[in-house]
């Protein structure tokens, strides 16, 4: 069955969807979409030190993500300003990226395939470490549920219950970065985000709980997941964006949705 | 059997809080006692926040020493709460945060913050004074022995404000803990209050609350008819005071009861 890369394309897919659509919550609720590009868009650094190295891409891009995550929410603990910093770190990011990616002798990079993701390429062993990747990010979450939606509403509240937000901060920051080290070969370092990000928006107005939400938002992450798939072998159009474009479709549903319902 | 000995649910000594860079409290002993209610009372930027921060953990010391009693089990209103609009969360699943409880935990605590059972509605839905509320029900589930307040009240108005602290001693007689609170509403405050704190960058002067309100250090702060706050402790000239300072007015009642022959 694996044989066919459709299935595994949907296989790889499904298991980054279900991960991004929570992850994805957190994005939400914490106004970290800036944070999230500024980590995925070093995805692309990574990238470039893996070809350089001769390193796997996973291991490059984790690792430069971890960093670049860690260093931005260092500044952002001193200094205000935060979206302008963001900014600069996401696009800065990029940028040295494509350079450093160009600037690697010998290996003719296909660059679309980093930044807008390459799925009907995924073989057994990248959807092994997809998989994995995302069994991680969810046992990580899931076991520390409770205590990241506490630090979510209010550190403070945290701090009160006994819990440090910053060990539960470091804990996302993981979360994030091997969650775009694991997508980056579906979606690519430009769109992994959107996948995160549009999901969770989509299920907000659907959801009365942050529980619902996280599924909601991965339930839509995987039905996008499908029909991008289907829309980009029915159409030839690229893979990456077409999930993207049908996560949008959802968002636009749900937004009316909520505008009907709140009258 | 020896009598355990009483130690307080929370004590610091010397502390000294900063921020960004900045002392704001200094030189602060304080301690309290299960079942005492303690006011803070200060001006805007005397340090009474960071001081309730610093005793929750969220603000770590720059100097002295913070001993919390293996009893110790805090249950925290804050100032204010802002629950993000993207964040979906009910008002019984939010009091299941970060432990859970059962409904009827649930129930009897909003029931015991002087709520009807609202736990499925929305928090974003909530006027200010159900908010304030629910964020005391939360802070009661975990049946704690300290109860710290800041300014719980901001926002409401004045008998909603009254009726909230009044809630508050009941509370303390049904769950026996000790409750911590910072507030502007002195008058309120200060007839509930076993003892007050004034805080100004220091503790200014402590003691029961017609000691301080008849302090020097209390009235440079506050004048002495602050909101015709004081009219409950009018008896200005009643009581002697044990602090050192020159009042400038004589102490002339005699407490001890008279022998008439």
């Amino acid at each position: 069955m694996l044989d066919d890369f459709m299935i595994r394309a949907a296989l790889a897919g499904v298991g980054v969807a279900v991960v991004a659509g929570v992850l994805g919550c957190f994005l939400v609720w914490r106004r970290m979409a800036y944070f999230g590009d500024a980590t995925a868009h070093a995805a692309l650094l990574g990238v470039a030190i893996s070809l350089a190295l001769n390193l796997s891409i996973f291991t490059g891009v984790l690792v430069i993500c971890l960093i670049v995550a860690l260093m931005v929410t260092s500044l952002s603990e001193r200094s205000l300003g935060l979206d302008s910093l963001l900014g600069t770190f996401a696009h800065a990011a990029l940028a040295i990226g494509l350079v450093a990616v160009s600037l690697t002798k010998g290996v003719r990079a296909d660059l679309s395939a980093y930044l807008f993701g390459d799925i009907l390429a995924v073989s057994r062993a990248d959807l092994a470490v997809i998989w994995l990747g995302a069994a991680v990010v969810l046992v990580l979450i899931l076991s520390r549920w409770q205590a990241l939606l506490t630090v979510t509403l209010s550190p403070e509240l945290a701090h009160a219950s006994g819990i440090a937000p910053r060990r539960e901060n470091m804990l996302l920051t993981l979360a994030l970065a091997i969650s775009v080290a694991v997508a980056i070969k579906v979606v690519g370092a430009l769109l992994i985000i959107a996948l995160m990000l549009i999901p969770a928006s989509a299920a907000r107005p659907l959801a009365r709980n942050p529980e619902g939400m996280a599924i909601l938002a991965s339930l839509i992450g995987v039905v996008s997941v499908a029909l991008g798939l289907w829309g980009s072998f029915a159409y030839d159009t690229p893979t990456g964006p077409s999930i993207v474009c049908a996560a949008a479709l959802f968002f636009a549903l749900s937004a009316l949705i909520g505008r009907v319902r709140m009258g | 059997m020896n009598a355990p000995t009483k130690l307080p649910l929370i004590q610091t000594q010397n502390l000294r809080l900063s921020q960004a860079g900045r002392v704001v409290l200094d030189h602060v002993n304080f301690e309290i006692d299960l079942g005492e209610i303690v006011t803070i009372v200060g001006p805007n930027g005397s340090g009474k926040t960071s001081l309730l921060r610093a005793l929750i953990g969220a603000l770590q010391p720059e100097r002295g020493i913070i001993t919390r009693a293996e009893n110790l089990r805090i249950g925290y209103v804050p100032q204010k709460l802002h629950i993000d609009r993207s964040l979906p969360v009910t008002v019984a699943r939010f009091l299941s945060m970060p432990r859970r409880h059962s409904p009827a935990e649930i129930a009897t605590a909003l029931h015991q913050a002087g709520l009807p059972d609202l736990g499925a509605r929305q928090m974003t839905e909530l006027s200010g004074g159900q908010f304030q509320r629910v964020l005391l029900a939360r802070a009661i589930l975990d049946r704690p022995t300290l109860l710290i307040l800041d300014e719980a009240t901001q926002g409401l108005d004045q008998p909603g404000s009254a009726a909230f602290y009044t809630q508050i001693e009941d509370l303390r007689r049904e769950v026996g803990c000790a409750v911590l609170m910072v507030s502007h509403e002195l008058h309120v405050v200060m007839s509930a209050s076993d003892r007050v704190i004034c805080l100004n960058g220091h503790i200014c002067c402590e003691g029961r609350p017609e000691t301080v309100a008849s302090a020097p250090e209390y009235r440079a702060l506050f004048g002495t008819g602050t909101h015709g706050a004081l009219a409950l402790y009018r008896h200005e000239h009643s009581h002697s005071h044990d602090h050192d300072h020159d009042h400038g007015h004589a102490h002339s009642h005699d407490h001890s009861p008279e022998k008439v022959q």
